[in-house]
């Protein structure tokens, strides 16, 4: 545990090491506040919930997750740090959930700077704060299981670009796999498979948590799927980490 | 007592073999000078003893410890420097000190010492706040130095410590490997064979992933054909009628003659059959009333005997 909380503080000093995680914080709590207001007709809805602004989530973190998870892997192969890293006594299940903590801790700390958002909705009416609770652990579990796509993408190249592009594309494959038009697609598929497919959907999960709905079996999807990312990630690195 | 055991280790990449059924043992207060040519397979074994690659066969025991079952107790017992020693570019030396100290179990006060003594020791005092992207690559590498030892290790492995320094900074990173050479076991590779006869007490040559050549430097250059050939520098004048007598000892196998330029000429005799010629050509010399200048053994240099070993042929110094 020691030596998994060693890497995620250097980790998390190396985001904020430069402008970038400010630029991107201001960029997530800006977006976040767009969206809910001007799309999410924040107003107009007359309801003290945050329903609108939970709703584009998925949508922001498609793009901005994978953001804050190419560098995690791809950087320290193309600068051979890798090297200095594995030949420290850790083993690389404790460098992967290191590295994965201090990204999935920055997400975090991105979302709590959207507590105005909740004070807002608090001064304004009465929101069930229960569910909005709710919503915020489903948003946090949600950009767990995008960032471990992410860095299982960023172990598989030493170029944060393709990292980047890859980890979007997994994320959006999984974000749609729910919606109507992918299942019909998939009209032609046993029934079985299309529910299958449709029950990965990021989207679908993720809504019934921001409607203050805490199914375990969201949770544990979101969980499962992240550890099973995480999982790849160990095995990408393992076997590609001279490459 | 050996430290570190290397057993029948080869690594293939694809059709590739890196590394070829190496085995080597090295023993606390040795260093040994790892020496070949560019992809000898130097830095493959290295990254092998160090943990980073996993061996295709065969393994490496380093304080007892086996690579293959217990990477992580291996890892702890060995200070690595890699090629190049890459380091967190954007964090400040003294930042990554600690983070090298705290994952090597150091918290505390105790941390804060060790980060401290090092720095000393190799001489980044000064430059602890600054950002290592901003270092020349003389303290590029003594933070990688600083890093691979700051936790005392028994095992030191360096993967060409000083390439690309210069002559005063090899001066002082060699000087710091053989101040500690007494206590640990110390790997280096390298194909600077100055540094050979500098610091290391055995070297072995590896080319095309086998171990070619196991030796002191001395030893080593004993493989020469030619390596207790003799030079004797004369007046120009005296130099053919000295030439005719050397050649006709029985001792001799040729003579060759190099005008120095100055007046004086260099006699560069061979011996037959590896005879040691220094005491013939001394006693000639007095007997003969040759006005040598200069008589010293020019067997070659350890270049000659990696060029001889690493591509089979025997370039002997032509001089």
């Amino acid at each position: 545990m020691r030596h998994i909380w060693v890497i995620t503080k250097r980790e998390l000093s190396a985001y904020f090491a430069t402008p970038v995680a400010f630029v991107f914080i201001a960029i997530f709590v800006a977006l976040t506040g767009t969206f809910s207001f001007y799309i999410g007709n924040f107003f107009e809805r007359n309801q003290a919930s945050l329903e609108s602004f939970f709703a584009y989530h998925p949508w922001l973190y498609l793009l901005l997750v994978p953001a804050v998870a190419m560098r995690l892997w791809s950087e320290e192969r193309k600068s051979g740090t890798i090297e200095q890293l594995l030949t420290l006594p850790v083993t690389t299940t404790q460098a992967v959930l290191g590295k994965f903590l201090a990204a999935w801790l920055f997400c975090g700390i991105a979302l709590l700077l959207t507590t105005p958002m909740w004070l807002t909705v608090n001064v304004l009416g009465e929101p069930d704060n229960g569910a909005i609770a709710i919503g915020y652990l489903g948003s946090f579990l949600m950009a767990g299981a995008f960032l471990a796509i992410g860095t299982c993408m960023s172990a598989l190249t030493r170029n944060q670009i393709i990292a980047f592009i890859a980890g979007a594309v997994v994320c959006f494959l999984f974000t749609m796999s729910g919606l109507d038009f992918v299942r019909n697609a998939f009209s032609w598929a046993p029934a079985a498979l299309v529910e299958t497919i449709a029950s990965f959907s990021f989207l679908q999960r993720f809504e019934s948590l921001t409607r203050g709905v805490v199914e375990l079996r969201d949770l544990v999807f979101f969980l499962s799927l992240t550890v099973f990312w995480l999982f790849a990630t160990v095995i990408a690195v393992d076997s590609r980490k001279a490459a | 007592m050996t430290m570190v055991e290397i057993d029948h280790l080869s690594k293939s990449f694809g059709a590739f073999t890196a590394v070829n059924d190496i085995s080597l043992a090295v023993k606390k207060g040795e260093v040994l000078g790892f020496l070949g040519p560019n992809g000898a397979g130097k830095t493959t074994t290295m990254r092998m003893i160090a943990g980073f690659l996993t061996p295709s066969a065969g393994t490496a025991r380093v304080c007892g410890h086996d690579v293959a079952t217990a990477p992580t107790a291996v890892k702890s017992v060995i200070g690595y420097m890699p090629e190049g020693s890459p380091s967190y570019d954007d964090m400040t030396v003294g930042a990554f000190l600690k983070f090298i100290a705290e994952i090597r179990g150091f918290s505390g006060a105790e941390r804060d010492d060790r980060v401290a003594k090092v720095a000393a020791r190799v001489g980044l005092t000064g430059v602890l706040e600054r950002p290592i992207d901003i270092l020349s690559k003389g303290y590029r590498r003594r933070v990688g130095l600083a890093q691979a030892i700051i936790h005392d290790p028994p095992v030191l492995l360096l993967d060409e410590p000083t390439d690309g320094l210069d002559p005063n900074q090899k001066h002082q990173v060699r000087g710091l490997i053989a101040e500690m050479a007494a206590e640990k076991a110390i790997i280096i590779s390298t194909h600077i064979l100055e540094e050979v006869e500098a610091v290391c007490t055995r070297a072995v040559i590896i080319g095309n992933g086998k171990v070619l050549a196991d030796g002191t430097a001395a030893e080593l250059l004993t493989r020469l054909p030619d390596h207790t050939a003799v030079c004797v520098v004369l007046p120009e004048a005296a130099a053919a009628s000295a030439a005719a007598y050397f050649r006709n000892l029985p001792t001799v196998a040729g003579v060759f003659e190099t005008p120095e330029g100055n007046g004086r000429t260099r006699l560069r005799l061979t011996p037959k059959n590896g005879a040691v010629l220094v005491t013939d050509i001394a006693a000639a010399v007095r007997t003969q009333n040759i006005p040598a200048l200069e008589i010293y053994q020019d067997g070659g240099t350890l270049d000659d005997v990696f060029r001889l070993i690493t591509t089979g042929s025997a370039v002997q110094a032509a001089a």
